[in-house]
């Protein structure tokens, strides 16, 4: 599992695919993110880990600009995030995001919730964007639902479209927003598998999540942080036996004992 | 009864009723469409207008609204929204079709907006996620979902707007209850009979109206 096919190091652009240098972010008096300094290279996979309210999510969340940032900045592929606007609704283009609570569209099917972006935003014609979104419900093993509603779907259903839909617009990163953390226990493994797939597919990937097992499996590198800051960075193997920091062992106790 | 209706042009007169209904309803469907989509925009200053116009004409009575519109803009001012020449009915039907849009655009934006709140922010996001701009997000995702929101106020701001179209009578436009302030006038002995034909009116006009929206928000609920 750690060998994988997008881990040959010429395959690497000299520049990162996120950059984020000095990033700081408030809600209110609230210091959600400090001095956030991370950069991600190409076909990487990095897990972000920590206890609620360590502003992993946010982190998650800033990288395509749903969340503003104070100061710093953050590049995704060598370009600095635009204001609001047309530019920025490019590069969130190519930013793939699936949330925790899935967010598909209500009122459109299975099908149109894949090909509303290809349409839209990419121009294809209808006829290809079908094409391409059955090709991407068949890989994560929907396709016989492609017509139903979302509230048809079962949650690990839906939170697989939600990933089709993003890999439709051809990302250059995906964004995982803790993607399982709304899921019953049961729908878990079925939401991961397909994340284990990209991954090794070589998917750029940044993943929020409280799945340990998924970061063993999948991740490239463990990013640990508490109290807004990046306190521990480093491979799974070493952070989950030897972490370094008090509050990485103090985190680690608690969710491994069970 | 039957005298009535063969001295007087009450169906005329409700069909002068259902003209305005339909063209303020129109007129109030763009203007407060318009409003609401400004008033959830990202720019501020187009935010503060909007607020500005809804709460302004939604707290203004309506007959103040009628009345500025005939008498300020038209008979004080000379504005006209044809010739001149036309003939005054003309204009009065004109002005009140506007007065009556706009003051109705105001509650159409407000049920455009509570419809709006009914759609999590979540679908917002994920749409701007996959690079949709503002202006595709409304109208593919957030719009759509809102109007099934709203189908229940927009429903109660129509039937509203059916009866308060009697208000036009203050400048003269030759709808429903004109005729029937004419008729009881003339024929003061038959006054019962003139209201019941009235309120027999109205309810034909708006009860369908109230079962066609309960159908439509029926039919368009959003499961989640």
């Amino acid at each position: 599992m750690t060998a994988m096919a997008s881990r040959n190091p010429s395959a690497a652009t000299d520049h990162p695919v996120v950059a984020m240098a000095k990033v700081n972010k408030h809600f209110g008096a609230l210091h959600v993110l400090k001095d956030i300094n991370l950069s991600i290279s190409k076909g990487e996979v990095v897990v972000v880990i920590g206890p609620s309210g360590s502003g992993k999510s946010t982190l998650c969340r800033t990288i395509n600009r749903l969340e503003a940032i104070d100061s710093g900045e953050i590049r995704v592929d060598a370009q600095l995030l635009p204001e609001e606007g047309k530019e920025l609704a490019n590069l969130r283009a190519d930013v793939g995001m699936v949330f925790q609570s899935f967010n598909l569209f209500a009122h459109k099917t299975i099908l149109q919730n894949v090909t509303l972006g290809p349409i839209k935003v990419r121009k294809l014609p209808k006829s290809e964007a079908d094409y391409l979104g059955r090709d991407l419900l068949r890989r994560v093993g929907i396709e016989d639902q492609s017509d139903k509603f979302p509230a048809q779907l079962s949650g690990g259903q839906q939170q697989r479209v939600a990933i089709a839909r993003a890999l439709a617009m051809k990302p250059k990163v995906m964004l995982f927003d803790e993607p399982t953390s709304a899921l019953d226990p049961e729908m878990v493994n079925e939401v991961l598998d397909v994340m284990v797939d990209l991954a090794k597919q070589g998917m750029t990937m940044v993943v929020v999540t409280h799945e340990m097992g998924f970061a063993r499996k999948a991740a490239d590198r463990v990013v640990f942080m508490s109290d807004g800051q990046i306190v521990e960075e480093n491979t799974p193997d070493e952070f989950f036996t030897n972490p370094q920091s008090q509050r990485a062992k103090d985190f680690l106790s608690k969710i491994l004992q069970h | 009864m039957a005298e009535l209706f063969a001295s007087y042009d009450i169906l005329g007169a409700f069909w002068v009723t259902i003209l305005i209904t339909f063209w303020s309803a129109v007129g109030a469907m763009v203007l407060g469409t318009i409003a609401a989509i400004m008033r959830v925009s990202p720019v501020r200053p187009l935010q503060i207008a909007a607020s500005a116009y809804i709460e302004g004409v939604r707290n203004s009575p309506l007959t103040l609204v009628v009345f500025f519109f005939f008498f300020a803009l038209y008979q004080l001012m000379g504005m006209t929204l044809v010739a001149p020449s036309a003939r005054s009915s003309t204009h009065a039907f004109l002005w009140g079709v506007v007065a009556m849009a706009v003051y109705h655009s105001a509650f159409v934006a407000e049920a455009l907006q509570s419809g709006i709140n009914t759609v999590p922010t979540g679908q917002a996001e994920a749409a701007r996620a996959i690079g949709l701009d503002f202006t595709q997000s409304l109208r593919e995702v957030i719009l759509p979902q809102a109007l099934r929101g709203a189908v229940s106020p927009l429903g109660s701001t129509m039937i509203a707007l059916t009866k308060n179209t009697t208000v036009l009578a203050t400048i003269g436009v030759a709808e429903a209850s004109d005729v029937m302030r004419t008729m009881i006038e003339f024929r003061p002995d038959l006054l019962y009979v003139i209201f019941l034909i009235m309120a027999f009116g109205f309810v034909v006009l708006t009860l369908p109206m109230g079962m066609a929206f309960t159908a439509l928000s029926k039919r368009l609920v959003v499961r989640r």
